[in-house]
């Protein structure tokens, strides 16, 4: 098939020609740029967050009176244990996909020179640690001792068990056993290394990661209550978080359950990533309706030429060309259109992700997205341009001996 | 003329349906997303109290003392500032906000007990936010100052407690203190809840919730303090506060002030009295970075937390783009219909029509399917925004056409469609009478 006759043909459509390219970039640039932010969301959504969530709940409580509160702990903690089913119940203040109540700002030096970053540390009675279902992967496990009683915010000094992302970010290269961190005058010592430990919140913006957690042992009290986790096997995870909503209120008339923030932690995942999925849904959508409109702006033009060439075509078959060959111009016609169209687009989505990392903090586009989306938009072009050219294929030589 | 033109398009729309189609389907789609994203952003964007916004300012101090290059002072301050600053009575009007998690009962009622949030704030506060009473009225500013056990619920909560009846006077009991309801608001929805917004440029653009509810109750600030100590949060502190929840005395900033000043030399003298009292409060080593004072108006306070989420906004760039191929498309389908009228536009030219005459009327027929293309769009925004309010987003219950945007659909559609049409038309009015006619 011979190039040069199409390119000088096409020369006479000049505007018509433009027009397509031009939206064939303009969809290349969309198309690249919203199947990557999809694959932003999907990958953020994958986050890890090192506990077992299939078998975890929590259960959120307040209005109960401070002084109350050794009182109420335990008499939650009993009942919960009683109900058929429970393999763990224990007193933790944050929770992944749930409430953070433990973000501050640590240091690496006692003076607070160093400021090392905002962290979430999981503030947690006895059995959390096991209840959670953490993977210990270096030094020692938590004993019972060193769930220390408390009246501030933490407990002025612990042990500690930290995620290995934090290790990582906090003493790069080093052994974090042993060392300790500070926040404010109080200090952790790091005794154990954690494989995976993701914040409550992964994702939050700020000087802050999504594994950037430790767990510190403490004894519940005033400043640890209300917040209790809950393990059961997965299939009975649901019964058993029902039943314990029935039962807090005959544990604890005076209490007032947060039906919002008592749920498995799988529900507290959907809902904390409800709007990334709703995101990539609508992204998907908009792919779809561009592709459409896309084809259907092309089987348009390309019907408009067939009808505009039926005498060419017929005379073009009266001498000899066979309908492969008048299948194959249009093809071909199609195919130099969307290339012209890609080459444009590419320069055109690099200059839509520059934009939007710029506004929405997002990576550089990967490179492979381009030929995928190249090969997107010949395949889509090659598909919408087959029905005309079909039509035009089947035009009888004999048209070429019909006037107009 | 125009009727002719009118009667000429239509006819030309049933020639070729398919083509029709089309073009209007591809207007309907491109205004149906961008209207839908437009109408939300138009919600979400606005100025939520037109008229007044200017003369209502968000008052900030850098009250962190640990030394450092911070160049924006926190979003909020400590108690002592905000009381310094607030009983200097320095502004036409001023409030302290704050809002805390409350146990709420109400005796006369079987309901069990509820966690609500609370407002906490000033006398003022209802005038300068023009918040609208049902029934009863604001607090006196005596009340602030006695302590006073009262409350002002919102319509809602007085729907759920007494069935919608009036109120004023019943007892609620807070936590452990019983108020005396003296107001209960008529429904009241601003967009965003822009009194107590604060850490939004920190959200990374997750900033749905400034548009939830307003709080259902509200009480002074004075009197919440007492019955609701140690259930208040810190925004942030700079050292751990000794007891968590109890703020007053703490290392910490937690609340809001805001202050209404009537002119632009009230808000020069405003700013120059705040600067001063930084500047005495840095003699006692209190404030460390005096440069770091802030008086920004209701809109600019909005803009700075940035509170239009940024998946709003970016769903509008995108439905625009998608709009712009929609556009693309229907220029190249409209140039293929008129040029394939050319032995007809020909023939008109011979007899006698004037280029204008050509062109306006491929416009009227444009600006036809523009119309069509329109009213399918207004059906595809409707399905769109319902589908917006089936999401559960704080401003899912907000979202609706007003009269405005309803509107603007149709101009937006007719002008899209005539945009199109442009550069087909003028080329349509190009085409040569004889060699048309010689094709023939």
């Amino acid at each position: 098939m011979q190039i040069q006759p199409i390119l000088a043909a096409l020369r006479k459509h000049r505007l018509a020609t433009l027009l397509i390219a031009l939206e064939i970039a303009l969809a290349c640039a969309v198309l690249c740029n919203a199947c990557f932010l999809i694959a932003n969301r999907l990958q953020a959504m994958q986050v890890n967050s090192g506990v077992d969530e299939a078998s975890l709940a929590t259960l959120q409580i307040s209005g109960f009176d401070e002084a109350q509160a050794n009182d109420v702990n335990a008499r939650i903690l009993a009942g919960l244990r009683a109900i058929p089913g429970v393999q763990a119940a224990s007193v933790l203040n944050s929770i992944p996909f749930g409430e953070h109540r433990g973000r501050v700002g640590i240091t690496t030096d006692p003076e607070g020179k160093h400021f090392a970053g905002v962290v979430e540390l999981y503030l947690g009675g006895p059995g959390s640690v096991e209840a959670m279902g953490l993977k210990l992967i270096a030094g020692r496990k938590l004993q019972a001792d060193d769930y220390q009683p408390f009246t501030g915010v933490f407990p002025s000094t612990a042990p500690v068990l930290m995620a290995r992302e934090l290790a990582e970010h906090l003493w790069p290269g080093a052994d974090p056993l042993g060392k300790t961190f500070w926040v404010d005058r109080w200090s952790y010592r790091v005794v154990g290394i954690v494989d995976h430990l993701a914040t409550p919140a992964p994702g939050w913006a700020g000087r802050s990661a999504p594994g950037w957690a430790a767990f510190v042992p403490a004894q519940p009290g005033p400043n640890l209550a209300g917040s209790y986790l809950l393990r059961a096997a997965p299939a009975d995870l649901g019964r058993v978080l029902r039943d314990a909503r029935t039962l807090i209120p005959k544990i604890a008339p005076d209490a007032v359950l947060d039906q919002e923030g008592s749920q498995t932690i799988s529900d507290l995942r959907d809902s904390f990533f409800q709007e990334d999925r709703t995101m990539a849904f609508m992204l998907v959508g908009v792919i779809i309706a561009l592709l459409l409109v896309t084809a259907l702006g092309i089987v348009g033009l390309a019907s408009f030429w067939v009808q505009q060439r039926r005498k060419q075509i017929g005379i073009r078959r009266a001498i000899g060309a066979t309908r492969g060959d008048i299948l194959h111009y249009f093809q071909t016609e199609n195919f130099l259109i969307v290339s012209g169209g890609i080459g444009l687009g590419m320069a055109m989505a690099f200059a839509l992700n520059l934009v939007l990392m710029k506004f929405y903090e997002l990576p550089r586009l990967p490179l492979f997205y381009l030929p995928v989306g190249a090969v997107v938009l010949w395949g889509l072009g090659q598909l919408a341009v087959l029905g005309p050219a079909l039509r035009a294929a089947a035009v009888p030589p004999v048209v070429a001996t019909r006037s107009g | 003329m125009f009727g002719y033109y009118l009667d000429l398009a239509l006819r030309s729309l049933k020639r070729n349906k398919v083509l029709t189609a089309l073009m209007v389907l591809a207007i309907a789609v491109g205004i149906g997303a961008s209207m839908t994203t437009l109408t939300v952003m138009h919600l979400l964007s606005g100025d939520p109290l037109p008229g007044r916004s200017d003369k209502l300012f968000y008052v900030q101090v850098d009250d962190n003392p640990l030394p450092g290059k911070q160049k924006e002072p926190m979003d909020v301050m400590t108690y002592q500032s905000a009381m310094d600053l607030w009983t200097a009575h320095k502004g036409d009007r001023q409030a302290i906000i704050v809002d805390s998690p409350v146990k709420l009962r109400a005796p006369d009622t079987t309901l069990p007990p509820l966690m609500m949030p609370m407002l906490s704030t000033t006398a003022d506060f209802f005038a300068m936010f023009d918040v609208p009473f049902r029934y009863g009225g604001p607090w006196r500013a005596e009340d602030d100052a006695a302590r006073a056990r009262v409350a002002i619920i919102s319509a809602d909560l007085n729907d759920k407690l007494f069935g919608g009846a009036n109120s004023v006077g019943r007892t609620l009991r807070l936590r452990d203190t019983d108020v005396r309801i003296v107001g209960v608001l008529a429904p009241w929805r601003p967009s965003p809840r822009y009194y107590n917004i604060a850490g939004g440029r920190f959200s990374g653009g997750k900033t749905a919730d400034y548009y939830s509810k307003p709080q259902d109750v509200i009480t002074p600030f004075s009197s919440a303090l007492e019955l609701n100590d140690g259930n208040f949060y810190q925004y942030s502190c700079w050292q751990l506060p000794p007891a968590p929840g109890h703020l007053q005395n703490a290392p910490c900033v937690w609340l809001a002030l805001w202050v209404q000043l009537g002119s632009a030399a009230k808000a020069t003298a405003f700013k120059r009295f705040l600067d001063g009292y930084v500047g005495e409060q840095v003699k006692s080593g209190r404030i460390v970075r005096p440069e770091n004072t802030r008086l920004r108006s209701l809109v600019e306070w909005l803009d700075y937390q940035g509170v239009v989420p940024s998946d709003v906004r970016l769903q509008t760039w995108l439905s625009f783009g998608f709009l712009a191929i929609c556009l693309f498309n229907t220029i190249g389908l409209l140039l293929a219909k008129f040029l394939r009228r050319g032995a007809e536009i020909g023939v008109r030219r011979a007899l006698g029509a004037s280029r204008g005459a050509i062109f306006s009327q491929c416009l009227v027929e444009a600006g036809m399917i523009g119309l069509i293309g329109g009213i399918g769009g207004l059906l595809l925004t409707l399905l769109g925004l319902s589908l917006v309010r089936r999401q559960p987003v704080a401003f899912a219950d907000m979202v609706h056409l007003d009269t405005r945007m309803f509107l603007l659909t149709f101009v937006l559609a007719i002008a899209t469609s005539l945009l199109a049409g442009f550069l087909p038309a003028w080329r349509a009015s190009r085409v040569t009478p004889g060699l048309q006619l010689k094709t023939l």
